[in-house]
């Protein structure tokens, strides 16, 4: 059986008629005690249950989901990766994350296609300048490459962007690092190389209640049964709340419906990924060509994966604002996740008032670009019991001190 | 070169030759035609090339399910990606060319992939591609993939949008769909028929079986006839159906002029409806399914279905001599009317070992039959040329036939999408071996073979009922014998195609089952079958046959993928509609707004607003014209335009009270005629609003805000008082846009108002700063506010709005003698830093609180609570070391400090830790040096230190001072 | 797009709303005598619930006015249409009766402002 993935094991299974490729992952029985249990497939918990193994040693370890691995927002996302942001808490984190994933491909031996291709975010009236001016600066200071440009060298970077837009251009930040990365394929590849680390994965098994015995946590219920164990972690952006609340927690978390489309794949058009703050339209060219396209969050609460008319009309407005060449192109589909909302746009990651039951949510908008960190910390604070220093701002007592770290309203760009 | 037109039949119109091109070639077609009738009728079996591989790729079938005929339509501004030439009817002078080939279409330099095809299964880039990097491959295999060429300009079409409202939405419009919307039209309901052809009749146009003893067009001309008598039916053609969202409502893209030549093209080209419907009635009907086999993706190989259609709708017969396998009867009614056009049968191979009730009529026609049997293996290279018959069951080889045609039916799947994205359940059926809308979780109901019902009598009936509101009957599916399973380790899977249009095969099936991608999502996702533009409608059901049977699973178990709007591809541009360029959000401008642009204001976008940054004289610069500006300003008088600044009159017996919860400062003891500052914060505590307000009366303010916000504020004291203050009796109201506002600042200000005329005393004993006055002004009534953002004697006189420009205009001749200046945004904005004034927004962010710009002891003051008081009193609201706000001087004699630029520690030591950032800056036009304001930690105890002031790599010293560099006292203001 | 029921209008298309988030949130104060934790819960935890969610709506552009909205945030289905100042007609979702006082006015104000 082939293993491991190169360019010479492909050959070797071209002559072998593809036939001697082992699965990417296993499927076990569930055990009934474990080290740790990370509920949630989705990229995070995924490279939750992958550091746990990695990292830390631990290999005795179940990762449940309810559905498919990778099936909720790692696979309805737009795949942007980077980490322009403002405060140096937040900067430390999405830059740990980047440079993780940057590395990734090798690290895990499956090719997540990460293209840092510049994540581009335009401004387009004096304030904007100003802030993308301060963004760029504290992105400077945090260690984090960000270029500052004015109209001229905008146009220059980005052909085809409308000469007389509604909203003008007046500049914008780049930071080069930014890009895309092939989303199934990051589940995937924390999938394979957990699993190959011995974490049992196990699909389609539902945690239906926690056992909690004295405040702590000992284990969960679920619909292949009781599994056991002193650490639970849990990860299930979107889900978040329904999760805590059987565990008896509130959570400052709302859940909306975030939409994205694609149109049909064309030629290479466009070389960057570019988010115009006016429209909240955002933007990329996929490997296959398609236009990836995002937009504002649905304005009503919401648990339906589904697009809806308006927001559609929206995001296609905003496209033939920047790029009116594009008019004609077609809307392939369109889909939607539901992420989880929390005020100041700065994930939770930390411990919960029932010990040994750890959490990783609020991601908003933006989880997927933080997997691999949210991952490495949330499998840190599993094993160690303590917060990683990366993420130590990030706990649920900051709503009560009222140490919330606002990027949104910081940068002026929805996070 | 096998297709041909047939001497008669078809619904084009051969009195009319078009003359088209394709490739550069010159073609002909006929009225009626489709560009892919058109080719077929010329011939041309290779149309586009597939996606990884770049095999040759003929029809596969005549409607929008087409996976390989896609096209790049016309040239220049008007071109059109990804077409399906199936969806694009000829006229005279189209241009259409096949996409992704180089050179071309007939010979293709990238076929050579197809070489590699056993190295390049489905997923292998996941598996490569990571030495050195993903970057050294990512260009060129970017290059590769893609279909057609986005085009190069800017739209030069128009789109637009329709609401409509009916009781009965009925899409599609074969035999069922006409006889629901005749069935419901009669009961009186409102109908609206949408069918996404250009012809209506759907099945009905290659139908040969008579209803009733009439002809299928004839019956359809007769049911058409009588609803177009009615005034209560729509019919609308050209018109799809794409989307089914909640509570009934259903998008419908109309295609208005794609099917006339560019020259005669007037109007919208698309018009978007968005339809809500207190029924739907789905008749969408069903696509044929393929058949997986080595080689069956040569061009030549087609859907029986679309044969019969080209052969009957549009007279073109698909080859010479063509083989039809089958495992099911349908494919046998074809097969007779194909015969019956005069097309030669070489034979039917017919899967199922016991035969075809329906074989009957093709012994009658003498066209021989292969039972049990199944194509295996087709030949040829650029069309096919035979095909290896095997036995269905073992695959043993039985013979081989010569044909330049193979018809492939393997069952029909109904077209569940606008049920399923309605919401509605599935089930698969395995008499049909598909899936069958289940339950509804809307007011909708599926008909005709959409709902399983495939005779045609049976769908007629079907359609009665659901336009009445009656019980539909059950599905009468056509049964389908056995169909391939591709087996672990069947290498024929190989070359045996599922989703032709991004190339995966039966044997990418079987790896992704092998690694274990065995959810139906895994499998789309890993393979990316059902991903391409036509998202899956000829091979999903096939893919998730072959899944299942390889991991011992019914379909139902594995489901389908979710089914995603649109339907069908839809113009970007169409869903933007009306909502692009200046009508993307519209612009206010104010009412002095042609005065302003006659004096030659250069203006810019603030929000909604169009608002005079500066006036340029000649040769000067913006530097230059607000220097100018100001200067007058300071030295004489100015005029500013201040409509956008927000208005909300607050009325009632509790409007003190009520403010009173609303801002940071007090309110109840603020007196009649005279106005306050006050902040407003967000219940985060966070500062969200300045502005001053003035009390009119006893039970009566006037809240004034930031232009951005007069529109928002209002709604949040609306939301205050209806959701949580209930009890209070206060009435608001935004009135903005009621009152013109023309703020005359500077020393001659008050005698440029008393020249204007009013009827005010302005004398400063009875007109003091912040007080209120009303009365008349160049005779018309007014409100004056004594306010000054300038920090000059300064008046805001409002009148009601369509007197501004005459009162803009009558200060300016009234100011003549003194020299009055038209003065932007930009100049005030430089007085407003000289003097050290908030701007909220731009010396605020969303971390700031009162007590960080200066209002830390007025809150002391204040002992009741207001919006926002609780999260200001938080461990983090009461930390020492918050920003500040604060003023800066630099040392160095330079120009202004970047607004944006960070502070560091002045010494350079240590890390470079941000202490914050500048918020305000300028070159001061009154002091000639660079002034600014920043947030800075523990700013207010900092004045005098030198701090770095950082910006994008550069630094500079400055000191923390006193945010009030202009006039501290006050003094000119009280004069 | 929803189709909801003003009570004041009747029904009109989402794009006509504005939502505003969970109802029925009591604010706690005086000021000075609310906990931080109090205060945090009342601005920031919310329900969140999957399926019945009793929220709140405004006809932005419409009459302006503010009303309850009973909605199933899985299929988006209307349950029940209310003015602010009656109580739900729906059964409380923790066993209470209708009309319970806790149930009427005074909602959270965290979304707004």
């Amino acid at each position: 059986m082939t293993r491991r993935y190169s360019a010479l094991s492909l050959l070797r299974e071209g002559v072998n008629g593809q036939r001697g490729w082992e699965p990417a992952w296993r499927n076990p029985q569930a055990k009934a005690r474990y080290d740790a249990i990370v509920i949630g497939g989705g990229g995070h918990g995924l490279a939750t249950a992958y550091y746990l193994a990695k990292n830390h040693g631990l290999t005795n370890v179940a990762l449940v989901e309810r559905g498919w691995i990778g099936g909720g927002n790692t696979g309805r996302n737009t795949t942007v990766i980077r980490s322009n942001y403002f405060f140096p808490a937040s900067a430390a984190f999405y830059d740990f994350s980047v440079k993780l994933y940057e590395g990734l491909s090798k690290e895990l031996n499956y090719n997540i296609m990460f293209s840092q291709r510049g994540m581009w975010t335009l401004a387009h009236d004096r304030h904007g300048l100003e802030m993308a001016r301060r963004s760029a600066n504290a992105m400077l200071l945090n260690g984090i490459d960000a270029e500052f440009h004015d109209e001229p060298s905008v146009r220059a970077r980005i052909p085809g962007l409308n000469p007389d837009p509604r909203f003008p251009i007046l500049g914008g930040i780049n930071q080069p690092r930014g890009g895309t990365a092939r989303h199934d394929a990051v589940a995937w590849g924390y999938a394979r190389a957990a699993s190959a680390l011995g974490v049992d994965i196990i699909q389609n098994c539902e945690v239906l209640d926690f056992i909690i015995e004295g405040g702590r946590v000992r284990g969960v219920e679920t619909s292949l049964g009781a599994m056991r164990s002193d650490r639970v972690g849990m990860a299930v952006a979107g889900h978040s709340s329904v999760i805590a609340a059987k565990a008896g927690l509130r959570l400052p978390v709302s859940s909306y419906a975030l939409q994205a489309f694609v149109s049909e794949p064309v030629k290479p058009c466009l070389d960057t990924v570019i988010l115009s703050p006016a429209t909240g339209t955002y933007l990329s060219q996929s490997d296959k060509g398609e236009l990836v396209i995002g937009a504002g969050l649905d304005l009503y609460l919401s648990y339906a994966q589904r697009g809806s008319l308006p927001w559609m009309e929206r995001a296609a407005a905003g496209v033939v604002e920047l790029f009116p060449r594009f008019s004609r192109l077609r809307f392939l589909r369109q889909w939607a996740g539901i992420v989880d909302v929390v005020h100041d746009s700065t994930p939770i990651l930390g411990p919960t008032a029932v010990d040994g039951l750890f959490i990783n949510c609020g991601w908003g908008t933006g989880g997927f670009k933080a997997v691999p960190a949210g991952g490495w910390c949330l499998a840190h604070l599993m094993a160690t019991g303590e917060s990683h220093p990366l993420a130590r701002a990030f706990g649920i007592e900051r709503f009560e001190t009222g140490a919330l770290i606002d990027e949104a309203s910081a940068s002026g760009i929805a996070h | 070169m096998s297709g041909r037109r047939l001497d008669a039949g078809g619904r084009i119109d051969r009195g009319n030759r078009i003359a088209f091109t394709w490739g550069g070639r010159t073609l002909h077609g006929h009225p009626g035609d489709t560009l892919a009738s058109a080719l077929m009728a010329n011939g041309i079996s290779i149309i586009g090339r597939s996606f990884k591989y770049h095999r040759p790729r003929g029809l596969i079938a005549a409607g929008l399910e087409e996976p390989n005929g896609i096209v790049q339509l016309e040239t220049g501004a008007t071109t059109v990606p990804n077409v399906k030439a199936t969806q694009i009817e000829l006229y005279e002078g189209l241009i259409a060319n096949s996409v992704n080939v180089k050179p071309g279409v007939d010979f293709d330099l990238m076929a050579v992939n197809s070489l590699f095809k056993r190295f390049i299964p489905a997923a292998f880039y996941y598996k490569t591609f990571m030495w050195p990097n993903w970057h050294a491959f990512e260009p060129s295999i970017r290059k590769a993939a893609g279909l057609g060429k986005a085009p190069g300009a800017a739209d030069p079409d128009t789109y637009e949008h329709r609401f409509a409202h009916t009781d009965v939405l009925v899409v599609g419009s074969g035999a069922a769909g006409l006889a629901a919307a005749a069935a419901a039209s009669e009961a009186g309901e409102t109908v609206l028929l949408v069918e996404s052809d250009s012809e209506l009749g759907g099945g009905l146009l290659a139908e040969t079986a008579a209803i009733d003893g009439t002809e299928p067009l004839a019956w359809r001309d007769a049911v058409l006839f009588a609803l177009r008598k009615r005034s209560n039916v729509t019919v609308m053609n050209r018109t799809m159906a794409f989307g089914f969202y909640d509570h009934g409502l259903v998008g419908l893209c109309e295609r208005l002029t794609d099917h006339l030549p560019p020259g005669k093209r007037r109007g919208p080209r698309q018009r978007l409806w968005k339809v809500r419907a207190k029924r739907v009635i789905l008749a969408t009907g069903a696509f044929e399914r393929p058949i997986s086999f080595a080689g069956n993706d040569l061009p030549g190989i087609m859907l029986a279905s679309a044969a019969l259609t080209y052969a009957l709708r549009f007279g073109v017969a698909p080859g010479r001599r063509v083989l039809v396998a089958t495992n099911n009867d349908s494919a046998y009614h074809a097969t007779c009317a194909l015969h019956d056009a005069g097309v030669e049968i070489a034979a039917i191979v017919d899967s199922r070992s016991e035969g075809s009730g329906a074989a009957a009529e093709a012994t009658a026609r003498g066209i021989p039959m292969i039972i049990g049997g199944a194509p295996i293996k087709a030949k040829g290279r650029r069309r096919v040329k035979g095909v290896t018959i095997g036995h269905a069951a073992s695959g043993r080889t039985l013979r081989t036939m010569d044909c330049d045609t193979i018809l492939m039916s393997s069952g029909w799947n109904p077209v569940v999408h606008l049920h399923s994205q309605s919401g509605g359940s599935l089930a698969f059926d395995e008499a049909l071996g598909a899936f069958l809308p289940s339950k509804s979780a809307q007011a909708a109901v599926n008909i005709g073979a959409a709902a399983g019902i495939f005779d045609l009598d049976t769908a007629i009936v079907s359609g009665w009922a659901a336009g009445r509101g009656e019980d539909v009957a059950a599905p009468c599916p056509i049964p389908v014998g056995p169909t391939r399973h591709f087996a672990n380790g069947d290498t024929r899977a190989a070359k045996a195609w599922v989703d032709y249009q991004n190339d995966v095969t039966a044997g990418d099936v079987q790896l992704a089952a092998r690694e274990n991608f065995r959810s139906v999502e895994h499998l789309k996702r890993y393979t990316t079958l059902g991903m391409a533009s036509d998202q899956g409608k000829t091979s999903n059901v096939t893919g998730i046959h072959i899944l299942a049977n390889l991991i011992g699973a019914r379909p139902q178990a594995v489901g389908t993928t979710k089914f995603r709007p649109p339907f069908d591809p839809v113009t970007i541009g169409g869903f933007a509609g009306r909502a692009v360029g200046d009508n993307l959000m519209p612009l206010a401008t104010t009412a002095a707004h042609a005065s302003a642009v006659a004096a030659g204001a250069q203006m810019e976008n603030h929000g909604s607003w169009l608002r005079a940054a500066f006036f340029p004289r000649a040769g000067e610069d913006e530097h230059a014209a607000v220097t100018r500006e100001v200067l007058a300003v300071r030295s004489s008088v100015g005029l500013f335009d201040a409509s956008p600044l927000g208005k909300i009159e607050v009325k009632g017996p509790d409007a003190a009270e009520f403010l009173q919860r609303v801002y940071v400062n007090g309110v109840r003891n603020l007196k009649v005629g005279r106005c306050r500052y006050g902040l407003m914060l967000s219940e985060h505590g966070i500062v969200y609003d300045d502005g001053v307000f003035a009390r009119v009366a006893d039970n009566h303010f006037l809240v004034g805000t930031t232009s951005g916000h007069a529109a928002a504020i209002t709604d949040i004291l609306q939301e205050w008082l209806q959701c949580e203050w209930v009890d209070l009796k206060v009435l608001v109201e935004n009135v903005t846009t009621a009152w013109a506002v023309v703020n005359v600042a500077g020393p001659k200000a008050r005698e440029v108002l008393a020249a204007v005329g009013t009827d005010i005393d302005l004398s400063r004993e009875s007109f003091p700063h912040m007080a209120y006055r009303e009365g008349q002004v160049g005779g018309v009534r007014c409100r004056i506010q004594r306010v000054s953002f300038s920090g000059e004697l300064s008046y805001e006189v409002a009148v009601p709005w369509q007197y501004g420009r005459a009162l803009w205009d009558a200060f300016m001749r009234a100011g003549q003698p003194h020299g009055i200046t038209p003065f932007g945004v930009e100049a005030l904005m430089a007085m407003r830093i000289e003097k050290g004034f908030l701007h909220v927004g731009s010396d605020t962010d969303g971390t700031t609180m009162p007590q960080d710009v200066g209002f830390g002891s007025s809150m002391a003051k204040k002992p009741d609570d207001f919006i926002g008081r609780r999260s200001t009193m938080t461990p983090e609201g009461l930390r020492p070391d918050r920003r500040q706000l604060v003023g800066l001087e630099v040392l160095d004699g330079g120009d202004a400090i970047e607004t944006g630029a960070h502070v560091l520690a002045g010494d350079g030591a240590g890390p470079r830790a941000t202490q914050g950032w500048v918020t305000s800056s300028v070159l001061s036009p009154t002091l000639r040096r660079p002034v600014a304001m920043a947030l800075i930690e523990r700013g207010e105890a900092r004045i005098g230190e030198t701090v770095k002031v950082w910006d994008v790599g550069k630094s500079r010293l400055a000191r923390i001072v006193e945010p009030r560099f202009y006039d501290p006292a006050g003094e000119r203001l009280d004069v | 797009m929803l189709l909801l029921e003003c009570p004041y209008c009747g029904p009109r298309a989402e794009i006509e709303f504005r939502y505003g988030g969970e109802s029925h949130i009591r604010r706690p104060g005086p000021h000075a005598e609310v906990s931080d934790a109090q205060w945090a819960d009342y601005l920031y935890n919310r329900k969140n619930l999957k399926g019945e969610h009793r929220e709140r709506w405004l006809h932005a552009a419409g009459c302006r006015r503010w009303f309850n909205v009973a909605r199933n945030t899985v299929t988006h289905q209307v349950l029940a249409v209310y003015k602010m100042t009656e109580p739900c007609p729906l059964p409380d979702d923790t066993g209470a009766p209708v009309g319970d006082p806790s149930m009427t006015p005074g909602t959270a104000m965290g979304g707004a402002a």
